[in-house]
């Protein structure tokens, strides 16, 4: 369950996203839900008609209503059932993740738009950012770029995990690539969250050098080398899709 | 003993921290925005600092099992730097956060014109948030400082019950008290409260309404000075209850007056990598 709505956040169209939501969201969250997404289908309505994305009457730091629902998303996206200990139910994070890519598509969000709520938000908003930048039709391929380095410059592995979705595999350069798999490595990230890893890894002979000497690194050092990264090797023998 | 510390500044501690206060019992943390021992000079590093309470250093509490909450304010130190008041205008947009549980620290440092402003406009941020407001008392002229505090939170739309008077001592928890505020105590090696006058002062004032921390943070401090109450407590003949009235209902009572407590830690144990994922690189 909890890999279905990962993997629906990760690229599936907002309807079915949506659905798949309301389905596991206790029935006051699920009112709150519909409440901030008609807040925020509203107020992109609202900039198409003026043209302005900030009403002049609107003080200098206070926020357009559906950016305070992004923000408080956590605390109203509960599990309608709490999960059992141990069973992989969804857990409110992968909620609250969903809802806040939820409210980004209602909003068609931009890249300035993006960008700011990357910028001043706290690690679980900046993770909603990343998840949902592959499929905003407002943001010009590649513009996100700086938010996806910035991510990977952290060593908070949610974000790393958001970092190397399909925005990082359409759009990082071959050497940011290569190291961002290699930091999933590092830090603990499994391999499984890099999107097109099998067709970015195959035939590229620097990566596998790096993996080869990592591994030696760790085995001079009388530490285990990470399960994955010989998952990853094996990709590399491949040839290249192209090719 | 289940702990909760609803004082530490979490930032200045290390990882072996983490490890010693979930051996004692800790499992959730609420770390109030200070001042870092050197002054900043903008607003943007109020904003990299209030970032990192709400994005890396909740991350790090959860590799220990530990939940992390945050509070957020202009501390009464800095209100008084010209350079640094304008982080007042850009709180509004931290203060909607999940993980922020109250503003604070606010309060009194050297009673000046410029701490009452902060004071009075930050309990009006906290009243207007719905957040209770965590309130640091001066130490120095520290009863009439208490007095004045407790005057400027009557003039305010907070009710005293949303409110959490700390560092208090034998000479202003009655004047606390008796404002129907909150009380906070902070233990320390060798100032602020100890561990028998803390056990003296919960003899002759309850349990109710009564909240201890360690108040860690980059000085002389100990994070395990929650733990080493409880047992004190309980070496004294009070309850397991009466302790976990103290270290954890009571925090949860006044932190969950904002609604935004989740004790429940999602990333542990996450993706642990020889038992931590706080790594570097080549670890």
């Amino acid at each position: 369950m909890l890999t279905e709505l990962t993997g629906l956040t990760d690229g599936a169209p907002p309807a079915a996203l949506q659905a798949a939501l309301e389905e596991r969201l206790a029935g006051a969250d699920r009112a709150w839900l519909h409440e901030a997404l008609a807040e925020a289908e509203a107020e992109a309505e609202a900039e198409t008609e003026t043209g302005s994305p900030r009403p002049a009457d609107r003080p200098q730091w206070s926020l357009p209503i559906w950016e305070t629902r992004f923000a408080e998303a956590g605390r109203h996206c509960h599990p309608a059932q709490a999960g059992q200990p141990g069973s992989p139910g969804p857990g409110a994070q992968d909620l609250a993740d969903a809802a806040r890519v939820l409210l980004l598509h209602a909003v068609r969000a931009d890249h300035a738009t993006t960008t700011r709520l990357y910028t001043h938000g706290t690690a679980a908003e900046r993770r909603a950012v990343l998840l949902a930048l592959p499929h905003l039709g407002g943001v010009p391929a590649g513009s996100a770029l700086p938010l996806v380095e910035d991510a990977l410059r952290t060593n908070d592995t949610r974000l790393v995990a958001a970092a190397v979705g399909r925005y990082a595999a359409a759009h990082l350069d071959q050497h940011a690539w290569r190291h961002a798999v290699l930091k999933c490595l590092f830090t603990g990230v499994p391999v499984g969250a890099v999107a097109d890893l099998a067709g970015r890894a195959a035939g590229d002979a620097e990566l596998a050098r790096m993996l080869r000497d990592y591994a030696a690194e760790r085995t001079a050092a009388g530490r285990p080398v990470p399960e994955d990264l010989d998952r990853v090797l094996a990709l590399t023998a491949a040839p290249t899709q192209e090719s | 003993m289940r702990i909760f510390d609803p004082h530490i500044h979490m930032t200045s501690r290390t990882t072996d921290d983490y490890e010693a206060m979930y051996a004692a019992g800790v499992r959730a943390v609420v770390e109030p925005s200070f001042w870092l021992g050197q002054p900043r000079t903008s607003p943007a590093s109020f904003f990299d600092y209030f970032d990192a309470l709400l994005g890396w250093e909740p991350f790090r509490a959860s590799q220990y099992g530990i939940a992390h909450h945050c509070t957020i304010a202009l501390n009464p130190k800095e209100a008084n730097d010209p350079r640094c008041v304008p982080v007042l205008d850009a709180l509004a947009r931290y203060l909607v956060k999940d993980g922020v549980v109250a503003v604070g620290e606010i309060g009194y440092d050297s009673m000046t014109p410029a701490e009452d402003t902060a004071l009075a406009a930050q309990l009006q941020l906290a009243a207007g948030h719905g957040l209770p407001a965590l309130v640091h008392t001066p130490h120095r002229d520290k009863l009439a400082g208490l007095h004045r505090t407790v005057d400027v939170i009557r003039e305010s739309d907070l009710p005293p019950d949303r409110v959490l008077l700390d560092h208090l001592n034998e000479t202003t928890v009655k004047a606390a008290a008796d404002s129907g505020c909150w009380l906070g105590f902070s233990v320390y090696p060798d100032t602020k409260m100890d561990e028998e006058r803390m056990v003296a002062v919960i003899k002759e004032y309850g349990t109710e309404k009564v909240l201890v921390n360690s108040a860690a943070d980059w000085g002389k401090s100990d994070p395990l000075k929650t733990r080493k109450v409880g047992d004190a407590l309980l070496a004294a003949g009070f309850t397991e209850d009466d302790v976990d009235q103290v270290l954890w209902r009571n925090p949860v009572a006044f932190y969950g007056l904002s609604g935004r407590l989740q004790l429940d830690v999602p990333d542990a144990p996450g993706p642990l990598h020889e038992g931590n994922s706080i790594l570097r690189g080549g670890e």
